[in-house]
């Protein structure tokens, strides 16, 4: 999660703080703190910084030894590369993006679509065994992906949506819904009911209730839901490498991926690549921060 | 305007029976109050008169026509919630003209509607303010003016003072009251304030556990309550209820005896229940009625005080003035007004016949 240790602890509960906590967390922090700090920083952070330097590195930098940490040429090329093929015209890496772009989006949608309006049906309905099937909703995320991937395999086989992106966006919006429709009932469940009551009193309908009262206030809710089955889609490798095989389809980890073996390995063009692949990730993450941190923590604050 | 009637309502929320058969008849035009401890069902009669919960059994009429199982849009009723219920995003302006647009209602009639509200309620400078901006007194009067705004079949109040401070309750009271004259309509207004209910109403409904105890005018309830649990409820301080049997002439309790009053028509040695109110009872004044006790406490109240006297081993509660002095386990006598007493059946609870009174 791209959420810094100091932005999680600055927008989470700090009214819950005791004085004392906030004594130490201070301006009076320890030179212990700070140097464990540090080095967990300097742990977490090297291999990115490494991935930054190695996709501007012209290739005899990256494997000059010993490795070069500052005085190396400057270069775009890899990043041109991610993009252009050799012989001009499009690569199959772009081509790998845009479907990734393709099958995370409608993967999203269709996940948001189907899943907050069963968030809402199973936050204000009282239905039958709710407990049930909501635990059942979520047992189908108990399993990793890994150990459903080979019958999925041959169901899509049957059904032939093997090595096609709606294949890809069905799969990703099965394993989202669950995940939209139990985050989205803990954001349900906090707008009060009674603003429907009192619109359907007003002359509305139930839905139109929901849909012009309720909903504009989960708005945030369900950018931070949409942003995580989003990072989920976009990320997702298992399924994208067994299920799909021609480049049409590909998305971008299976096919960053493809970029490493063979007899030698451009680690300009996989850092590069790795670089473009996490950014969009990275903004997302950004502009929804807030809302992430409260979406992970909703519940945890007494009311 | 409006006729409600509701018919054996029954409701239950798991193993709670929260509604147990209720039937209510609201005359049109009445301010009509559903009074009770919370947890009695109160609301959720309200919300099942609104159609907002579904019904295990009964029915609703509304205006003499069966609307049992319509959605609340259909039903043509306007409802003031606890909470207020505004909605966050809305400046006043636009909370008040919610029902009219959903009635599609053109923006100069709803403009019109609008000003006529804020005077009505003196809201004028919070039209373009947003719930969050408001004090509660104030979210207050836009919820009651987004219900007034338009003309249903009747008023449904969930317990609309109950938040809002003493002084501005009581205010409000009076508020409602002079909105009711001034708009006639149907009130059906929900509390659990006695007070709200003696001074508001003209008809109230007292419920408990969900089922109706007592339907009546406010005096009918505090003068004639129909059972013990009634006349506890209603009327601060709370009636002092003793255990005593008739003999004879005379009413035998733990520890004094009073003449038996006129007008009971109970057994010799039934186990009855006594109810006395404070007015009724006076320590600074001897009649033949009394009880004898001891001073156990007094609460000075500003215009009276409440003295508790020791009778046997109850505690009665008897109205005095403020003047009156004392030192607790002072011996003195209670004169009781017979005429006014309570008698219920130990048993049963039921009031006894009264007719002779």
């Amino acid at each position: 999660m791209a959420v810094s240790v100091d932005e999680a602890v600055a927008t989470g509960p700090a009214r819950d703080r005791t004085p004392s906590a906030r004594r130490l967390g201070g301006r009076g922090r320890s030179v212990l703190e700070v140097v464990l700090l540090t080095v967990l920083a300097v742990v977490m952070l090297f291999p990115v910084l490494w991935m930054i330097e190695t996709s501007i590195k012209e290739n005899r930098d990256v494997y000059a030894i010993p490795a070069k940490f500052f005085n190396f040429t400057v270069t775009m090329d890899h990043f041109k590369d991610v993009f252009v093929a050799p012989g001009g015209g499009r690569s199959a890496l772009s081509a790998a993006f845009l479907n990734s772009v393709l099958v995370a989006g409608v993967s999203t949608a269709l996940a948001t679509v189907l899943g907050v309006p069963a968030a809402w049906a199973y936050s204000r309905f009282s239905v039958k065994a709710k407990k049930d099937q909501l635990f059942f909703i979520l047992s189908t995320r108990f399993m990793p992906p890994v150990v459903v991937v080979i019958p999925i395999f041959l169901m899509y086989r049957q059904v032939g949506l093997i090595d096609s992106k709606l294949g890809l966006i069905l799969i990703y919006a099965a394993f989202n819904v669950p995940f939209t429709i139990w985050m989205m009932k803990g954001f349900v469940d906090e707008v009060p009911s009674e603003y429907e009551d009192a619109a359907m009193l007003d002359g509305y309908t139930r839905l139109q209730a929901f849909w012009r009262f309720t909903l504009p206030l989960l708005l945030p809710g369900i950018a931070a839901t949409a942003v995580f089955a989003l990072i989920f889609s976009w990320n997702e490798f298992v399924f994208a490498i067994f299920l799909t095989s021609s480049d049409g389809v590909r998305t971008a980890p299976p096919a960053i991926a493809g970029l490493i073996g063979g007899t030698t390995v451009d680690w300009g063009l996989v850092a590069a690549a790795s670089l473009v692949f996490a950014l969009p990730v990275l903004i997302f993450a950004y502009l929804v921060r807030k809302h992430l941190v409260a979406g992970v923590t909703l519940g945890a604050v007494r009311r | 305007m409006g006729t409600v009637a509701v018919e054996g309502l029954r409701k239950s929320f798991g193993k709670v029976q929260a509604l147990d058969g209720v039937t209510l008849d609201v005359p049109d035009g009445s301010f009509f109050v559903v009074l009770g401890p919370s947890g009695a069902g109160k609301t959720t009669t309200l919300r099942a008169i609104a159609g907002l919960e579904k019904l295990d059994a009964g029915s609703v009429h509304l205006d003499g026509k069966d609307a049992t199982g319509d959605p609340p849009a259909a039903r043509d009723l306007a409802m003031v919630f606890q909470s207020y219920a505004l909605y966050p995003r809305l400046t006043a302006y636009e909370n008040i003209a919610s029902p009219l647009r959903a009635r599609r209602c053109s923006s100069s009639e709803i403009a019109a509607a609008v000003e006529r509200m804020s005077n009505l309620l003196h809201i004028e400078r919070l039209l373009q303010r947003r719930p969050a901006q408001m004090s509660g007194g104030e979210m207050q009067r836009v919820a009651l003016a987004r219900a007034l705004v338009r003309s249903p079949r009747a008023f449904l109040m969930d317990e609309p003072l109950t938040n809002l401070d003493l002084k501005l309750r009581v205010e409000m009271r009076t508020e409602l009251t002079r909105i009711h004259r001034s708009l006639g309509g149907t009130f059906i207004y929900v509390t659990n304030d006695q007070v709200e209910a003696l001074s508001m109403a003209d008809q109230v409904a007292v419920i408990k556990e969900g089922k109706v105890q007592q339907v009546g005018t406010p005096t009918e309830v505090y003068e004639r309550p129909a059972n013990q649990w009634v006349a506890g409820f209603v009327g601060s301080p709370p009636i002092s209820l003793l255990a005593c049997r008739a003999e004879g002439d005379r009413l035998i309790g733990d520890g004094w005896t009073l003449p038996r009053p006129r007008w009971t028509t109970a057994e010799d040695g039934r186990p009855l229940m006594l109810g006395l109110r404070s007015e009724d009872l006076s320590v600074e004044q001897r009649g033949d009625a009394s009880l004898a006790g001891e001073l156990y406490g007094l609460e000075p109240l500003g215009d009276r005080t409440v003295v508790d006297v020791r009778v046997g081993t109850e505690i009665i509660k008897v109205k005095a003035r403020p003047t009156v002095t004392g030192t607790p386990g002072e011996r003195l006598h209670v004169t009781v007004d017979l005429d006014r007493a309570h008698l219920f059946d130990a048993g049963t609870g039921l009031a006894l016949s009264e007719a002779g009174r």
